[in-house]
């Protein structure tokens, strides 16, 4: 019989903080300016410069600990980790080695094979690295600095997860709780949220873990994945083939969507750690640590309760729109707008997660002003515009938020409610079928569907539908 | 010659009063320095552009009243690890050799701020690792008092450029005794503050939780008013005190008259040269009479003082320098052809031989498994000597003691045995390690006419009480003459 393997995998996730200023200086931390344009001596690490704690950071690691049960090392402090690399501009990275800020926490995921906690090892402080950019065409490697300095939580697992469904179901959660807290964006693409994964495999039953291997380089949930499925593949066969899994860092290629050994053990770095001694200890006081509890949000758990009880919304709305805190804020205010919380829900989850998917849109890119759509559900309720159009409406409404009346009556969508104008259009239509009058008097109902089309034709759509199906049958 | 004698607050009160304009002032020191630096070599640069442009700024500052303290339109020389906005920072390393730093040190700026000026920056031991001036890549500095003899370290330049009368004052940098080792050398005062007094923006990183910046002069109450000028919290600095500095006058007033102050045992030891030893128990004499309380007592950590400095130092050491790689300033080796290769050649031709050796040393003492057994146990004889600093002045006002077990020694004989320099500083190093400030001054000339000096150690943030026992002590004493006073060279 064959043997049935386990996987085991823990996470090493970078968030980058969505601070204004970088961790140790006050250059901006804004994506995408000009290369080197957002630095400093600090940040270029020029001989005789000093790093100086951004607090905020502190701020973001803590909301971010406490909202994963972890404990407080209310005295903590900076490590220097030693390597030569050019991103790295004193080449040191200061991050936490010995007395990191969390440390024992846990996350609970929702799988289909239920609700499962992840423990969180640790989450330490660090300073991400600048970037290298390698130019073939001239045959030299340039480095841009803006990135250097941005401050950044590494937040690290147990080996507590065993399938890709609970690594995904972890980062999202991960995620949702940064994006609520405010602390991070976490986007996978961008690199505000990157993932490493740790995996080893092990007869089921085993109590041993098996060799693990790091695989960096994972853009996507898709990437993780596949990545940890190939992988898994991959030290089965060497464990069937009666081989050894050796630890080692590999690197996933997307394209190629696979991946290959970077480095392993035997040259692993010794990054010779020691305390920061241009940084004083941080010190955080219960009270400062009971302030951030307090300031808490309101947790995606907690929301979607709210939501059944409160806009009698079913469990499985509530806890799709509570996916993302943007969606739950934009839901929140259409519905106060127009205080017709069912049907917000509606176009929440209807059109717009279909035009979301339509564009692979992220419920964080969605920019149209809840007022726009509160607008769009009164004009509706007061028969101003009919289903059909009302679409086309928000369409625009998501791609540059416009102002829905204006809109329709610039776009002639506004609905006719003249009845005079929709009588005449019904005679007119009336006269035009004598033979269809005849076949609906004779008993046969359904021409009436045939006869409220050709009003609606010759209404150009702009008739409700309900009305003209009343006058109709009025006139029959 | 009368004005090269002035004390630089002389100086400035008669800049202040028009006696003496600021360039005259400066053009004065230069005129030293021609006539000194063929045989001292205290200055690594002098830029033209920068002094003339302030010359006329405090020109302008003084009489506009913008520059109006006690050591307004007074000329600095500033040692070379020390950054300038504009002007070369080399540390005396071939790696730094065409550094331009793009800002000002802190302390800098605050000198500029009082209407002081920089008059160029001075030799020193390679990135201030060394007790001789020897370790320089731009060559020895000369002690003017006999130039075949060493002016110490790594302040060597600083010290010797005061004792030539190129300077009247000068800034310093004490990792280990960097300041008060070569004061004691030359025969000038030096003030090594408490850590966190002085800002450390802007000054290259040796070991950076033992360095300080401090003054060199001719006298006590002249560090004393560059201390003012230059201390007090910087928010750059994150090891900054928040502890408010007291005006120069408060510091050097009073008498011995009731002042407990402490002798160890231990510093006048075999080790300690006879003459040294007598320059010092004639100070000791002359301050019991005249009020002071002395007492022998016994600090026991001394014989670890030496190695858990080189081990703490080192390990600091060897990250503050990691980079220095030919990435992206100073010495780059341009024949090789890949990353590691590029940083290997330039690192390995950019630093000299000491260090190359403090880097080692330090890069070792940090490995995965010598950490807990030298950083950490390190760490812990840091903490256990600062303890016992702690206990003596529960009893004692001052700790007094040499400030280096020998006078200067011939240039060429300290770096053929680094083991035995290493213990030179004995004496001086403790003080960093425990993060206190001492201040050093003459006390006397061996039988070869060269000075002694003396060290007086204070508690933390007690800078008050170790200048005004040193300027009562130098009131005893009376003028002690520069090298350039004593005859013409």
């Amino acid at each position: 019989m064959a043997k049935q393997y386990e996987t085991v995998i823990g996470l090493e996730v970078h968030v980058e903080l969505a601070t204004e200023t970088k961790i140790f200086c006050g250059c901006s931390t804004k994506f995408g300016g000009a290369p080197n344009t957002h630095t400093c001596p600090v940040c270029t690490g020029m001989p005789g410069s000093l790093p100086v704690l951004n607090k905020k950071v502190v701020e973001y690691a803590l909301a971010l600990g406490l909202a994963a049960n972890c404990q407080i090392n209310q005295y903590c402090r900076f490590d220097r980790k030693n390597y030569f690399y050019p991103d790295n501009p004193q080449n040191y990275q200061i991050s936490q080695l010995y007395l990191p800020i969390c440390h024992d926490g846990w996350l609970e995921i929702q799988t289909s094979g239920g609700t499962k906690k992840v423990r969180i090892h640790e989450m330490h402080m660090e300073e991400d690295a600048g970037k290298l950019i390698h130019d073939e065409w001239e045959d030299c490697s340039l480095v841009d600095y803006n990135r250097s300095g941005v401050p950044l939580i590494e937040i690290v697992s147990e080996p507590d997860m065993r399938t890709s469904e609970e690594v995904i179901a972890y980062l999202e959660k991960l995620r949702m709780i940064c994006q609520y807290l405010g602390v991070s964006d976490c986007k996978l693409q961008e690199g505000s949220m990157r993932a490493d994964v740790n995996l080893s495999v092990r007869e089921v039953g085993s109590g041993r873990l098996g060799t693990r291997t790091e695989m960096k380089n994972l853009n996507s949930f898709k990437a993780i994945s596949h990545a940890i499925e190939g992988e898994r593949e991959r030290q089965i066969e060497l464990l069937e083939e009666g081989r050894e899994v050796i630890q080692e860092t590999r690197r996933w290629d997307d394209n190629k969507e696979s991946s290959y050994a970077m480095r392993s053990k035997e040259d692993a770095k010794d990054y010779r750690y020691f305390p920061d001694p241009d940084l004083q200890p941080v010190s955080i006081s219960t009270e400062w640590m009971n302030e951030i509890k307090s300031r808490q949000p309101e947790f995606q758990e907690e929301k979607a309760a709210r939501y059944q009880k409160e806009y009698e919304l079913s469990k499985y709305d509530a806890n799709i729109l509570t996916q993302s805190k943007h969606m739950a804020d934009i839901f929140e205010e259409t519905a106060g707008f127009c205080g017709n919380p069912k049907k917000a829900a509606n176009w929440l989850m209807g059109e717009t997660m279909r035009l979301m998917k339509e564009k692979s849109m992220e419920p964080e890119d969605l920019s149209f002003s809840p007022k726009h759509l509160a607008d769009l559900i009164l004009a509706i309720e007061r028969g101003e515009i009919n289903q059909q159009n009302a679409k086309k409406v928000f369409a625009a409404i998501m791609d540059e938020d416009v102002e829905p009346i204006s809109y329709m009556k610039e776009k002639g969508l506004l609905m006719v409610s003249d009845s005079g104008a929709i009588e005449t259009a019904v005679d007119e239509v009336l006269a035009a079928n004598p033979k269809t009058v005849e076949e609906f008097h004779s008993g046969k109902e359904k021409v009436l569907g045939f006869l409220v089309g050709q009003v609606m034709k010759k209404m150009k759509g702009k008739a409700d539908p309900a009305k003209v199906n009343e006058l109709l049958r009025k006139k029959l | 010659m009368e004005m090269l004698q002035l004390t630089a607050r002389e100086l400035s009160r008669r800049i202040r009063d028009g006696e003496i304009s600021v360039k005259e002032t400066v053009d004065m020191y230069r005129e030293q320095m021609e006539k000194m630096e063929p045989q001292i070599h205290a200055f690594l640069s002098v830029d033209e552009d920068r002094l003339a442009g302030r010359i006329q700024e405090v020109e302008e500052g003084i009489k506009s009243g913008r520059y109006s303290g006690p050591l307004a339109g007074v000329p600095v020389a500033v040692k070379d690890n020390i950054c300038t906005r504009g002007q070369k920072t080399t540390c005396a390393s071939k790696i730094l050799e065409n550094f331009v730093p793009a800002f000002d040190a802190e302390a800098v700026k605050r000198l500029e701020d009082a209407g002081m000026i920089v008059l160029g920056k001075t030799n020193m031991d390679e990135f201030a690792m060394g007790s001789t001036t020897e370790t320089s890549a731009f060559g020895v500095t000369k002690n003017p008092w006999n130039i075949e003899h060493v002016p110490g370290g790594s302040s060597g330049g600083s010290c010797a450029a005061v004792a030539a009368g190129e300077a009247v004052l000068a800034l310093g940098s004490d990792t280990g005794g960097s300041i008060r080792q070569p004061a004691a050398y030359c025969g000038v005062t030096g003030l090594k503050p408490t850590y966190g007094r002085v800002s450390r923006y802007g000054l290259i990183a040796y070991a950076s939780s033992l360095d300080q910046i401090g003054p060199v002069g001719r006298n006590v109450q002249d560090c004393a008013a560059l201390f003012e000028v230059i201390a007090g919290h910087d928010a750059k600095d994150s090891t900054s005190s928040q502890k408010a500095v007291e005006s120069w006058e408060s510091l050097t007033e009073g008498s011995l008259k009731g002042k407990k102050i402490g002798i160890p045992k231990e510093y006048f030891a075999e080790g300690t040269n006879e003459e040294v030893k007598k320059a010092l128990t004639d100070a000791i004499e002359l301050m019991a009479e005249n009020g002071a309380e002395v007492e022998y007592f016994s600090l026991k950590m001394v014989d670890y003082v030496i190695p858990a400095y080189y081990i703490i130092a080192c390990a600091e050491a060897s990250s503050n320098l990691e980079r220095f790689d030919g990435v992206k300033y100073g010495y780059r080796n341009m024949e090789s052809t890949e990353l590691h290769e590029m940083y290997k050649k330039s690192r390995a031709e950019g630093f000299g031989e000491e260090v190359k050796r403090r880097i080692l040393l330090g890069s070792f003492v940090l490995s995965a498994g010598y950490y807990d057994a030298y950083y950490l146990k390190a760490l812990k004889a840091k903490a256990l000597i600062k303890k016992e600093f702690d206990q003596a002045f529960e009893k004692y006002d001052c700790i007094l003691a040499p400030a280096s077990p020998t006078t200067a020694p011939k240039i060429g004989t300290s770096l053929c045995d680094p083991l035995q320099m290493y213990l030179s500083d004995i004496y001086t190093v403790a003080v960093n390690l425990a993060g206190l400030p001492a201040v050093s001054l003459p006390c006397g000339r061996d039988s070869q006419g060269l000075p002694v000096g003396m060290q007086i150690i204070g508690d933390c943030f007690q800078e008050k009480k170790i200048l005004q026992t040193a300027a009562a002590y130098e009131a005893l004493r009376g003028p002690f003459p520069m090298a350039w006073e004593k005859e013409e060279m």
